[in-house]
């Protein structure tokens, strides 16, 4: 456990002259313990004092011991409380003399950190904890652990290096360096002492992987514009900003606090940073909880639903739409904001979906509920199922974000196979159609469809028809089963699209085609796994 | 929404005893439909076509020549080649297979191009007026 020695005393000192707070004064002094960060900001004040007026004493004596005598070192062990005696000198360039004890027995109001403004002062105590924890628990999220994130106002950073340059200063003229990462970074301290308090009152760990993020942005109006001055020193750093934010970011800061040299910062920044007469402000406290991810596989009975919502103009033409048949269910049980959904490949508005189904997933964004068993999966699936006859849903069940990449190397790569009803215009006889069933591996040209090529690019592309089989119903219609690669355009296939499509079944049969019917037999996409329902 | 642009029902072509000779998309020296290419689902670098643009020149065994326009304002999809190296298509399947172009029009035009043309039954009364008057 690191503690503060002889050598930390006129650091120690300054800062406190200058009106940072004892943790602060902590960081700065390399002090590693979180324990130590803990502990009432009253006991540490009076700690920190304890701790200068023993040094002074001993003021003269050079004393490089390994083991200083216990009075020099900051006391863990005090129990007794010490009178309200948090006086600041609101000292600017010049730093005054040593603490007298007068100043020190006065009360006053607590004066907010120069450093910290009040971070690890007020927004560590039980206050600002149960306000969290409010907001959290009235948000009705479910979770395991959570992530505590918090976003500092960037005028911090340029505060910290006022410090850290004004102990340098001070530090080389007793001979001694002060690594600038060695200096316990805020937000870290600022997690040490405020997690264990969140962990406890909201009855779950901290965890830096966990879904569940509780995030605070803190801002400090007053002290707005003291990044100004990086703009004119380091304009490079600072890109116009794309929506209303200011450029100021944190990030762009910090790396103009970087390229700055140590003298034109000292020349528009005053060092020590003065008092603030504020203190931060949380502006929000928001909670979001990581998308929780849905699979399955549908079937479509109607000839009249199309995949995804049929809108133009803000005016709806088809009823409904197989996504929100069945997110419809999800979002009501996830309680999440919103949902994508995705599929591997489609079908068009008037085709059915058999056989299997075709998998699809759904990602739930922000959804309040994350923990579900295999029962109530199947609940949700059953009532998914009673609520329409134009689709069913099988198989559902919670899966991973890495698991759509599969669904989608399926779109690309499995085969498919179809079910066409086909009409011919010149009569055919059973014997006219059966070399059908013996064509293997039929290579396709397909220009871009004329009923998508308003939206689509115009390509060509190559197709196989793997297998077809053909069943005759009489001297105009026939039923025709294909087996095909994916990205094939059936009906095209079966009417040839003005001969953009070659060869096609009107070709092969020199006869005029078209197709009635069309239905999806099956997607040859072995997931998501088969679930025994 | 997408225009595929045919021979009319009563073009001098699709009467009997026509041969087509020839059909030649090269409509101008430094035009021809043939080198249309197109890009991109707003299919850039297409040929824009006004009404009076002329898509192919046909020529028929008695020493005729037609030229069959565009009929509509759009961009130049694509022409069809079937009919070059099959032009009996053009004759067989006029309003199927053997088509002239594939032409779209500018988003916002889209409406008054549709009711700049004739209905089928539009077109039938056309028709009956031209024989009656004859």
């Amino acid at each position: 456990m690191s503690s503060l020695t002889e050598k930390d005393s006129p650091i120690v000192q300054l800062l406190m002259n200058t009106g940072t707070c004892p943790r602060c004064i902590l960081r700065f002094c390399c002090v590693g313990s979180q324990e130590l960060y803990r502990r009432p900001y009253k006991e540490l004040m009076r700690d920190l004092r304890e701790f200068l007026k023993n040094n002074e004493e001993k003021e003269g004596t050079v004393c490089f011991d390994e083991v200083d005598p216990p009075c020099k070192r900051i006391r863990l062990e005090h129990t007794e409380e010490g009178p309200d005696d948090l006086n600041h000198n609101g000292a600017l360039q010049q730093i005054p003399s040593a603490n007298d004890e007068n100043t020190e027995m006065k009360n006053s109001v607590l004066k907010i950190c120069n450093l910290c403004l009040g971070i690890l002062q007020e927004f560590c105590e039980s206050d600002f904890v149960r306000k969290v924890c409010q907001k959290v628990n009235s948000a009705d999220y479910q979770f395991t652990s959570f992530v505590f994130s918090v976003s500092l106002p960037p005028q911090l950073s340029v505060r910290e290096r006022a410090a850290w340059l004004l102990v340098k200063q001070e530090m080389g003229k007793l001979g001694l360096s002060l690594a600038k990462d060695d200096i316990i970074q805020l937000k870290e301290a600022y997690k040490w002492i405020i997690h264990p308090q969140l962990s406890e009152e909201l009855g779950v760990p901290a965890d830096g992987k966990s879904l569940f993020e509780v995030s605070v942005v803190f801002a400090h109006p007053e002290t707005e514009e003291e990044c100004c001055f990086l703009a004119t020193a380091c304009p490079d750093c600072f890109k116009p900003a794309k929506n209303k934010q200011s450029v100021f970011t944190r990030m762009a800061v910090i790396k103009a606090l970087e390229k700055i040299k140590e003298e034109d910062f000292l020349k528009h920044f005053p060092c020590p940073p003065s008092s603030p007469k504020n203190l931060c402000v949380a502006l929000e406290i928001q909670c979001n909880n990581g998308a929780i991810f849905v699979a399955g596989r549908y079937n479509k009975y109607s000839r009249n639903l199309p995949q995804t919502p049929w809108i133009i103009d803000g005016e709806r033409k088809l009823e409904s739409s197989v996504e929100e048949l069945i997110s419809e269910h999800l979002m009501a049980e996830f309680k999440a904001d919103s949902f994508n959904f995705s599929s591997s490949g489609r079908e068009d508005v008037d085709v059915r979906t058999l056989g299997n189904g075709r998998p699809f997933a759904i990602e739930l964004v922000n959804p309040r509920r994350i923990h579900f068993t295999a029962e109530e999966m199947k609940g949700l699936q059953q009532t998914i199922n009673n609520s329409s006859d134009k689709i069913q849903v099988r198989d559902l069940q919670l899966v991973t974000r890495s698991a759509i990449g599969r669904m989608k190397e399926g779109e690309e790569e499995k085969t498919k196979t179809y079910s066409a009803l086909v009409w011919t215009d010149e009569a055919i006889q059973k014997e006219d159609i059966a070399f059908l069933d013996g064509i293997k591996e039929l290579k396709l040209d397909q220009k871009t469809p004329l009923r998508v090529l308003h939206r689509r690019p115009l390509a060509v592309r190559c197709r196989i028809i793997h297998t077809m089989k053909s069943e005759y119903i009489d001297e105009h219609h026939f039923r025709l089963y294909l087996k095909t690669q994916a990205g094939s355009y059936i009906k095209e296939f079966v009417h040839g699209d003005f001969g953009r499509t070659k060869p096609n079944i009107g070709s092969l049969l020199n006869r005029t085609t078209d197709i009635l019917e069309l239905d999806v037999e099956s997607v040859d996409v072995d997931w998501p796994p088969t679930l025994d329902n | 929404r997408i225009c595929v642009i045919t021979l009319a029902e009563a073009h001098p072509l699709l009467q009997d005893g026509k041969t087509i000779t020839s059909i030649n998309y090269q409509i101008s020296a430094n035009c021809s439909r043939l080198q249309n290419k197109v890009s991109g689902k707003s299919k850039r670098g297409a040929q824009f076509l006004t009404e009076l643009a002329p898509l192919c020149r046909i020529s028929s065994s008695d020493g005729e020549e037609y030229t069959i326009y565009s009929c509509i304002r759009g961009r130049l999809i694509e022409v069809n080649e079937n009919i070059l190296s099959n032009p009996a298509l053009l004759q067989e399947k006029p309003s199927t297979e053997g088509y002239i172009a594939v032409v779209l029009p500018k988003f916002e035009e889209s409406k008054s191009v549709t009711q700049g043309l004739l209905t089928q039954k539009e077109y039938e009364e056309v028709l009956s007026k031209r024989l009656n008057s004859s």
